[in-house]
């Protein structure tokens, strides 16, 4: 990482610091902004956010592997995350997936060389009467076909 | 979006979608006063929502009468059970009734900060509840020195969870929000007299705190006319599946499965699921049970499963479910989950023997005992009823084999 760059993060978690606030309960709010804007919570990010909040880097560490949306690893500028729980499964998840892999050309868990899209699996979404549904980022779609996933896809960034 | 078109579909039901005006269930709250509010709660025979169906005056006169500088109300809004999803339909639809119901609790138990959890899933849910709150803000429903009653502050916030189903556990909800792991604690304490931050807490199911505003405005005894003597009002149902409407239904406890099927256009119905991967899977013998806290007790969510439906990779989808989101904390959940899947997929392969499987149960038993939390008190009920309901299908006695030959 560039110094600069480096500046710019410690930065923009101080910033966050100061929204948030330093107690420990705070923690995961900051470790979900830094996830928003990177997609991932770097080493340095972790440190720098444990040096502020004054706990040490391996609570950071371990927070962040507990939950399943926060990473420490590089991923995709968009984070797809279709549900593989039984109802979407009965609505027509198989064939979505396999549609979704054969046009990205990964599998699920890789993303995509010109890191566009990271392609992951996800439980229930609350959205079983609309199923197969799919989170993109944040956003959520619904009665999902091949084609439409597809198209949803080749639409973002 | 599409779930923000639904949004206009007017929706009817006897309590939770009846008739209301928002700010009515404050107002009425501030003139009753704190014990005729508990009286009124207590006598509709208010039970959580949740789940785990704990009486919900209980729990609030406790924190209520818990001596400490500062409480919480705390709304649980991780929803996270496979095929539930009135939560989010609430929120979205009928935010005044949660909120309100948060404000009242907040004024009973005398507490001045109200934190909504809501699952990272719904985060697209969150623009749009920050404006409401804004909106009740402006109308002096939240605030300080709330309808101008001198000195009843309460305010709301909201956050985010970040994907982990354990998380609506009440204990790990608040350890996520201290900002540890969401691993649950050993109780006792309890979070109403130690929560958040070493505070009394109370936390609620959505749904229960969105009945309180219509017990306030129209009574304890409007309330119990609705449903079972044991379990009293209506329940929200999240039902999903092989039915023509599925959706959220809003009906009296003591409804039998077999009238919810015939509302919800279901066909040829195998198996009902009735409340989650945590819950039981209920064969067609069975469907003159009623929904009720004491006959099959659910937190709402329904899936339907036709006759065309392997039951088998039904119990391994809901298996492989409890083997990710199984916190690890401790071994007969972490452990047991993992053989029960490996004996699903060994009965997938046809290796095994009848005294493998019987000692499977006896693990699951075991797990439902052993286990620190709910996660793993219940992830083996599937394993149990699925097994014991659908063996003929399973072990392939009835000479078709499994899916009944279908697949
Ligand atoms: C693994 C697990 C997940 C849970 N998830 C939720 C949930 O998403 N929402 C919820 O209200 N209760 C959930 N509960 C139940 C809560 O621990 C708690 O009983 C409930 O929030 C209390 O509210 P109530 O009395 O209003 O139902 C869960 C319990 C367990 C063991
Ligand atoms: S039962 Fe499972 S989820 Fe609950 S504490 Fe034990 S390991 Fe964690
Ligand atoms: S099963 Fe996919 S959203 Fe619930």
């Amino acid at each position: 990482m560039l110094v600069l760059e480096k500046n710019a993060l410690s930065e923009e978690i101080e910033q966050l610091v100061a929204k948030y606030g330093s107690d420990r309960s705070a923690l995961i709010q900051i470790l979900q902004a830094i996830q928003r804007k990177h997609k991932f919570i770097s080493d340095f990010a972790q440190q720098e956010v444990a040096r502020l909040l004054s706990i040490h880097p391996v609570e950071v560490y371990s927070v962040i592997t507990f939950y399943s949306f926060l990473c420490s690893e590089p991923k995709g500028r968009n984070i797809v995350r279709l549900c593989k729980t039984i109802s979407c499964d009965m609505a027509g998840k198989d064939a979505v997936e396999a549609a979704v892999k054969r046009e990205l050309g990964i599998s699920f868990g890789e993303t995509t060389k010109d890191k566009r899209i990271t392609l992951e699996y996800t439980n229930c979404l609350g959205m079983c009467d609309q199923g197969p549904a799919m989170l993109v980022n944040e956003r959520v779609y619904t009665h999902l076909d091949p084609e439409k996933a597809v198209n949803i896809l080749n639409e973002i960034k | 979006m599409e779930i923000i078109l639904e949004k206009n579909k007017k929706r009817t039901g006897p309590v939770i979608f009846s008739k209301y005006n928002m700010g009515e269930g404050i107002k009425k709250a501030l003139e009753l006063g704190r014990e005729n509010l508990l009286f009124e709660i207590k006598g509709a025979g208010l039970k959580g929502r949740g789940g785990a169906g704990f009486p919900t005056a209980t729990k609030w006169m406790l924190s209520a009468a818990a001596n400490a500088e500062k409480k919480f109300v705390v709304c649980n809004a991780d929803e996270g059970e496979p095929g539930t999803f009135k939560d989010r339909v609430l929120l979205l639809e009928y935010p005044e009734l949660v909120f309100e119901g948060m404000v009242i609790a907040g004024y009973i138990i005398g507490a001045k900060t109200g934190i909504v959890y809501l699952r990272g899933e719904y985060e697209y849910l969150l623009e749009a509840l920050e404006e409401f709150l804004m909106k009740m803000r402006e109308e002096k429903l939240l605030g300080k020195n709330i309808l101008g009653k001198e000195a009843f502050d309460f305010d709301i916030s909201i956050r985010l969870g970040s994907g982990a189903y354990v998380c609506g556990e009440e204990t790990a909800l608040i350890e996520s929000l201290e900002g540890n792991r969401g691993e649950p604690r050993n109780r006792p304490p309890y979070p109403v007299n130690t929560g958040y931050l070493g505070y009394p807490t109370i936390v609620n199911n959505v749904e229960t705190l969105a009945s309180v505003p219509h017990i306030v405005t129209k009574g304890g005894e409007w309330f119990k006319k609705y449903g079972t003597d044991k379990s009293t009002g209506s329940k929200l149902f999240s039902v999903s599946g092989d039915c023509a409407k599925p959706g959220v239904y809003e009906l009296p406890w003591g409804t039998k499965i077999k009238e919810l099927l015939e509302l919800v256009g279901a066909k040829n119905t195998k198996a009902v699921q009735v409340g989650g991967a945590s819950g039981i899977c209920i064969p067609k013998t069975q469907f003159d049970r009623a929904f009720a806290y004491e006959d099959a007790a659910t937190g709402g969510s329904i899936m339907v499963f036709n006759e065309g439906r392997d039951m088998l990779k039904v119990l391994k989808n809901f298996l492989e479910f409890f083997v990710e989101e199984s916190c690890g904390q401790c071994t007969p959940c972490r452990v047991g989950n993992t053989k029960l899947l490996e004996g699903v997929e060994k009965i997938e392969r046809g290796e095994y023997t009848f005294a493998y499987i019987s000692n499977l149960k006896e693990l699951g038993h075991t797990m439902q005992v052993a286990s620190k939390c709910g996660l793993g008190q219940s992830s083996p009920n599937s394993f149990i009823s699925i097994l014991e309901n659908f063996k003929d299908e399973i072990f392939r006695t009835n000479g078709k084999g499994r899916n009944n030959g279908k697949a």
